[in-house]
């Protein structure tokens, strides 16, 4: 691991981090490794999906989809053969836990595979990994390899007549491939714009045939579901909530890491009881609870607990679990113009609102920060924002306008002291610390 | 049929089939959509976002591109809303594109422009600097204008799906995504322009009409391309007499929005600078400019000779010419010269064809059954160079119906793309296919079989027995080339037959025999080119030619009189389906007159007008009317779209030669004489082939 | 067009991976690493991959220009250092980093130095914020960056040693 445990912590996906050479299979099978494979052989393909259902595991990608139900959607009668998808795309700024369950418990995601594998009758799966984590492209390459070898992969896994095969697939630098239809589009060796939908990948989805597809950590969570129960998994969290989450906490704190904590951890306990609180002692200003897609929170709305419903109901997203510290010295339009530049270098140019809408922000933005804005400039800012909300092709689009929209609703201050030709008041201060 | 769905659309209670989508629904009720990414017929994309609709129950709008209709569904394309994501989507889509409308070629037929007129906003909030590219140009005929590109994808569609083509793509990520040719700088393709028709903005402009004028100035007629035989409809835009544009864009005819190179561009070699103005006559062996009086005058005199003493005729019509002149000509040659000498150059086997199907009905297939039948057959014929039209039709059917297509071919072909099996035979020996594929085309439930020059005479009664043994509704098509192939022998320009199939009981010479013959006294050449392939063995011939160009052939006559182009007069023709179609005249001639009118006045000239009757067109075409069978349609029925023709229904009685029948196999960039004169397809043949000259092109072919 | 055994090895393997109709999902996988071992995506290598996956080399060219690990062009140095300055690094001092890299390099967005060797880009978020400021050089992790540590890295490198040779400096191993 790269950061210090925190004593808060509930470790479940990560219980085997810190073992020595915690990524061999030997290291796995000596720590509970397939075992929940084993049992779900005995399990009925309902039997699997109701259990993970009943555990209220919810996708760790972003949307937060129930996972058994997304699981349910995949038709058992399609002659077509059925695909598992495993989206290592992890590339929404803020988080960056995937990389961790894939580097130190590789086999603990290929046995999530398999268990989904068994789930919906699926005999072959892809790792899709951003091509720029090439090293864990080749080490979750060297775990399929030592699973081949064990028989955990192949045509008659572990002589039961179960046939599974695995295989990573490089991504090649594209944050929109990280949306599920274009990651399938990606996968296909096109362009990653994504599709129309319906169809869904559970039915539609690689090679256009049924298809599981979630996040690294959504997978993860499925051993430890079929080992020791639905309702132990959901035991971890909050109602509807279940299990624990990794959380990226990045920015001003003085102990930023990755920590596996209960789904509705309480956020500010995370930034201080966790994080070891704002950094150089200053003052909380505001969090983006959920990767930089998600609305930012002031710190006065920082007091809530961290699951998919509440802070949905705090008016922003639980999304992929990167929660960004800033302090009392960032400056809100330059993490607005960084963020919109990010989507405005992302949008893959499919629709009018996203291409043409994160372009012109990202101007806006700049020569607001520039200080050559002007009054109409907020309104134009916040106009522009929902002018895409909604309307896009893609939910990258809401993923552009969302945060900006928080940004100059909550802070409308700190835009109008950038008026009229004023330097950046936080420029100074920057530079100095 | 499954029960239709009924819904709401702005408070219109309407039904329609399962599946329909709610853009289509509304349009068919009169309520506008407005849309740039859809396009009907090519695969959707909602990626414009310009359809964005309110719908009950839903808590975002959706896309009525994408959407299909559901029982009670209640739509609103018309609130408070709606008008607002309009708006904004224009507003953002103007923040990128120049504003340089004055000098855009698509100004005033704008769909942007439209757009923006009915939807927009008067002013934009962009203060920004627009992004900017380079224009390109990818071919003779196509440019490319990065900026003012919307990003709709139509054309990558229309060239992928609609001409199987694939020479574009989208490159680039994002706001500076942009559409790509195949060959890097430029493109490979047909050049067929349908992607810059299919472009609702100026973004692909045409080499041709690039920056020669504003639409509006345009006068537009709807006629019919005169290069190969599938017939299509073409509207020419001219200003002052010139035809500056060939497009479709009304979508009527039997080719829908589809155009070839050639029917798009090839209109130029009516302006050629070598176009024939005056009559000529050769004095001590030059061709002489001579007035029209004087022409006409050693003409009749001469012709008045020969019948007099009994003399030798030849008379070559033309399988471009209207069904009106060459009805007039055979007329002319039978009753007004008296001899049966009479041919033009065959190019399919149409006679065996209807002969062998005779007592059937509706055995031959029309331009919309090329879309609509459930399984082609097609022996040894490339469609997508020989008959475009044909080629994009199945090619849609394949798209939209799932159509079953068997190619038996010497080469590849493109409908090998999607064809369920494709056979390599060499030519003539496409036979020794069909045995194999019985199984597979018996178990069909219908058939079209397209049969080239390969399949002639008796090869062509087989091909039928083939047909009926298989037990399922065929229909067929003998494919010919040129505007009017099927016109002239069914006006009747072959020795064997009058108009309509008649056998005229009457000895004749074909055209090999009139060029072969030491005695000929007059070879009188209507729109052919005979001696560019074979030598006149008669010395003593008077040779009459009428042109629009300086041909081999004329440059042999004694008198040549200048023609108008297909372009320049009226009448009908008929294609390769059958279909008689009307040609409208677009532009005034210079000093050339048209055919019908040529012969017309030599006839009075003769003292023939009484035997011959008026030259008006429309007179003619009534003559044809009563004489052809199959004809009998009324000429505002005509002008209104295609009526397929069949010129008899019965055992017609004589063999015809197939021997002479062969097709010149001009491919899509080469178009008999009318082709060489074209500057436009010899420029797209020049960079097509590189090094080669066109003349070498044109050798090659 | 002919690769080192390796790659041809790997091409082979990427080639397995996929049904038998679908070797175009070979296709992005294969220009990276490819481009890899020849420096950029040439046009080439473009139509060579198009050959062995079955596309066109249009539908491999769409693909190039829309993933931005993928450089046509002369492409990027021998070694090419990212610098994060997406929203955690930003936090932390991505953008001061690039800065600094810039005016050490002489280098901008982009760029390559006269003898190929180095390169700059200042990348979008690459899974390491909690970690920040984050650099990569070509596709080794760089952790926790000081001005310090950047540095001498960007010491190192213009003296024309290997990342790893700069011993000061550890890459993040797993
Ligand atoms: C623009 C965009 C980017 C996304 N990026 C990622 C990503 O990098 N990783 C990921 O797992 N999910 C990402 N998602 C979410 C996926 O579309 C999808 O919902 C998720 O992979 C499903 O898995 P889950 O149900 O396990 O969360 C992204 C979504 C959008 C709209
Ligand atoms: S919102 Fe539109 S342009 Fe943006 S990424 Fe999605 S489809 Fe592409
Ligand atoms: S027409 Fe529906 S999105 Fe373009």
């Amino acid at each position: 691991m790269y950061n210090q445990p925190s004593p808060l912590e509930v470790p479940v996906l990560t219980r085997r981090f810190r073992l020595p050479n915690s990524h061999k299979i030997d290291t796995y099978l000596a720590n509970e490794g397939y075992q929940a494979f084993e049992k779900a052989i005995g399990m009925s393909q309902d039997d699997i999906i109701n259990e993970v259902k009943a555990s209220g595991l919810r996708g760790r990608g972003g949307a937060g989809f129930p996972t058994g139900m997304k699981w349910s959607f995949v038709p058992r009668q399609s002659p077509k053969p059925k695909y598992i998808i495993v989206n290592g795309d992890e590339s929404e700024p803020g988080t960056c836990k995937d990389r961790l369950l894939m580097e130190f418990d590789p086999h603990q995601l290929i046995e999530g595979i398999l268990i989904a594998g068994l789930a919906v009758g699926a005999h072959q799966g892809y790792i899709y990994i951003r091509g720029e984590f090439r090293y864990l492209i080749e080490h979750m390459d060297r775990a399929i390899d030592e699973a081949y070898a064990r028989g955990y992969l192949g045509d008659n896994i572990l002589g039961r007549g179960i046939k599974f095969h695995l295989a990573t697939h490089s991504g090649a630098g594209a944050y929109e491939c990280g949306e599920e239809s274009a990651l399938l589009e990606s996968f296909e060796g096109k362009r990653g714009n994504p599709r129309i939908r319906p169809p869904f990948p559970a039915v539609a989805g690689a090679y256009s045939c049924p298809t599981v597809l979630n996040n690294v950590e959504t997978y993860c969570a499925v051993p430890s579901i079929i080992l020791k129960g639905a309702a132990y998994f959901a035991g971890l969290g909050s109602p509807k909530n279940g299990g624990t989450r990794l959380f990226c906490l990045s920015g001003h704190v003085n102990k930023p890491g990755v920590y596996e904590l209960p789904m509705g951890f309480n956020l500010m306990r995370l930034i201080n009881e966790v994080g070891g609180g704002v950094r150089g002692g200053k003052k909380l200003k505001a969090v983006i609870p959920g990767g930089s897609s998600c609305p930012v929170l002031k710190a006065d709305e920082c007091d809530l607990n961290l699951d998919f419903d509440t802070v949905a109901a705090a008016k922003s997203m639980l999304g992929s679990g990167g929660v960004v510290v800033m302090d009392e010295d960032t400056c809100m339009v330059k993490a607005a113009l960084r963020i919109m530049r990010f989507y405005a270098h992302e949008s893959c140019g499919w629709c009018i609102p996203c291409r043409e809408g994160t372009t012109w922000l990202r101007k806006v933005l700049q020569r607001f920060h520039d200080g050559q804005g002007v009054k109409s400039d907020i309104v134009l800012i916040g106009d522009l924002s929902r002018n895409m909300l909604g309307r896009t092709f893609c939910p990258l689009g809401d993923a552009a306008a969302m945060p900006t929209i928080a940004f100059v609703e909550k802070f409308r201050d700190e835009f109008e002291a950038h008026l009229d030709g004023k330097p950046c008041p936080y420029e100074k201060k920057l530079v100095a610390a | 049929m499954a029960d239709p769905v009924k819904f709401t659309i702005d408070g219109q209670e309407l039904e329609a089939a399962p599946g329909t989508l709610v853009i289509e629904a509304a349009k068919r009720a009169g309520i506008e959509i407005p849309s740039f990414c859809y396009y009907e017929g090519y695969s959707l994309q909602a990626a414009c976002r310009m359809c964005l609709v309110e719908v009950e129950k839903m808590p975002k709008m959706q896309v009525a591109c994408t959407l299909p209709v559901a029982n009670g569904m209640v739509v609103r394309t018309d609130t408070p809303q709606t008008r607002g994501a309009r708006k904004s989507t224009l507003e953002f889509l103007l923040t990128n594109h120049p504003l340089d409308c004055p000098v855009c070629d698509k100004g005033g037929e704008c769909e942007l422009q439209d757009m923006v007129f009915r939807y927009g906003a008067g002013e934009s909030r962009f203060t920004e600097t627009k992004l900017h590219v380079d224009e390109q140009q990818w071919s003779p005929v196509v440019y490319y204008d990065g900026p003012r590109c919307i990003l709709c994808f139509r054309c990558v569609r229309a060239c992928e799906e609609g001409m199987g083509v694939a020479a574009l793509g989208v490159v680039n990520r994002g706001a500076v995504s942009l559409i790509a040719p195949n060959g890097g700088d430029h493109l490979n393709c047909d050049e067929c322009g349908q992607c810059i028709d299919i472009c609702p903005v100026g973004a692909l402009t045409s080499g041709a009409y690039r920056y020669q004028t504003r639409p509006w100035e345009m006068e537009h007629t709807g006629t019919i391309c005169t290069h190969c035989a599938d017939g299509c409809k073409t509207t020419l835009g001219t200003r002052n007499d010139q035809i500056i544009r060939g497009n479709n864009r009304d979508r009527s005819g039997v080719n829908g929005e589809f155009l070839c190179v050639k029917g798009r561009y090839a209109f130029d070699f009516n302006d050629h600078a070598e176009r024939l103005q005056s009559p000529m006559v050769k004095v001590n062996g030059k061709l002489e400019p001579v007035s029209w009086a004087k022409a006409l005058e050693v003409v009749s005199k001469k012709f008045g000779e020969i019948k007099a003493r009994g003399g030798k005729f030849g008379v070559v019509g033309s399988n471009h010419s209207t069904n009106e002149e060459n009805f007039y000509l055979q007329k002319f040659a039978r009753q007004g010269l008296g001899t049966n000498n009479i041919d033009h150059r065959r190019t399919g086997d149409v006679v065996t064809l209807v002969d062998a199907l005779s007592g059937t009905n509706g055995s031959l297939a029309t331009t919309a059954d090329m879309y609509e039948r459930k399984a082609f057959l097609i022996l040894g014929a490339d469609l997508a160079v020989e008959h475009p039209l044909l080629s994009f039709q199945i090619r849609a059917n394949y798209r939209h119906h799932a159509a079953r297509i068997y190619t038996v071919t010497a080469r590849a072909v493109r409908e090998d793309d999607y064809a369920v099996r494709s056979i390599r035979k060499p030519a003539f020996s496409e036979f020794e296919a069909l045995e194999e594929l019985r199984g597979a085309l018996a178990a069909e439930p219908e058939l079209v079989i397209l049969f080239g020059d390969t399949v002639k005479g008796p090869d062509v009664r087989k091909l039928v027995e083939f047909g009926q043994s298989l037990s399922i509704p065929v229909k067929y098509t003998a494919l010919v080339d040129y505007s009017n192939s099927r016109g002239a022998i069914d006006m009747g320009l072959v020795p064997e037959l009058g108009p309509g199939f008649h056998a005229t009981g009457a000895a004749g010479l074909t055209l090999p025999e009139m060029l072969a013959a030491g005695d000929l006294d007059a070879l009188w050449v209507v729109g052919e080119n005979p001696l560019a392939q074979a030598a006149l063995a008669s010395k003593k011939a008077f040779v009459v030619v009428q042109d629009m160009f300086l041909t081999e052939t004329a440059k042999a006559a004694d008198v040549v009189l200048p023609s108008a182009s297909a372009y320049e007069k009226n009448g009908t023709v008929t294609n390769v389906c059958g279909e008689v179609q009307r040609v409208k005249r677009a532009a005034a001639t210079m000093g050339a007159k048209p055919d019908l009118e040529i012969i017309g006045l030599i006839a009075k000239e003769m003292g023939l007008a009484a035997t011959m009757g008026p030259w008006l067109p429309d007179t003619v075409y009534g003559e044809i009317r009563r004489t052809v069978k199959g004809y009998d349609i009324p000429l505002p029925l005509v002008a209104l779209g295609a009526q397929q023709t069949v010129p008899v229904n019965g055992r017609v009685g004589v063999d015809v030669r197939p021997d002479l029948v062969w097709s010149a196999h001009e491919n899509l960039f080469t178009s008999g004489t009318l082709g060489r004169y074209s500057k436009i397809l010899n420029s797209v043949i020049e960079k097509r082939s590189g090094a080669a000259t066109p003349e070498q092109e044109l050798a090659r072919q | 067009m002919t690769f080192s055994p390796e790659l041809e090895a790997r091409f082979a393997k990427f080639l397995a991976k996929y049904p038998e109709d679908r070797k175009r999902s070979a296709t992005i996988p294969m220009l990276i690493y490819a481009q890899d071992e020849i420096g950029s995506v040439t046009p080439e290598l473009v139509a060579e991959v198009a050959k062995r996956v079955g596309s066109t080399p249009l539908q491999v060219e769409e693909v190039v220009g829309f993933y931005s690990m993928l450089h046509k062009g002369k492409g990027m140095g021998k070694y090419h250092v990212q610098v994060c300055t997406n929203i955690s690094c930003l936090l932390r001092g991505g953008a001061e980093l690039y800065e600094q890299a810039s005016q050490k390099l002489h280098l901008g967005h982009k760029q390559v130095s006269a003898d190929g060797f180095v390169s700059l880009e200042e990348v979008e978020c690459m899974g390491a914020c909690s970690w920040a400021p984050a650099v990569q050089i070509n596709y080794d992790f760089y952790h926790d960056v000081t001005p310090e540590q950047l540095d001498k890295l960007l010491s190192g490198l213009m003296a024309g040693k290997k990342p790893e040779e700069i011993a000061e400096v550890k890459k993040v191993s797993c």
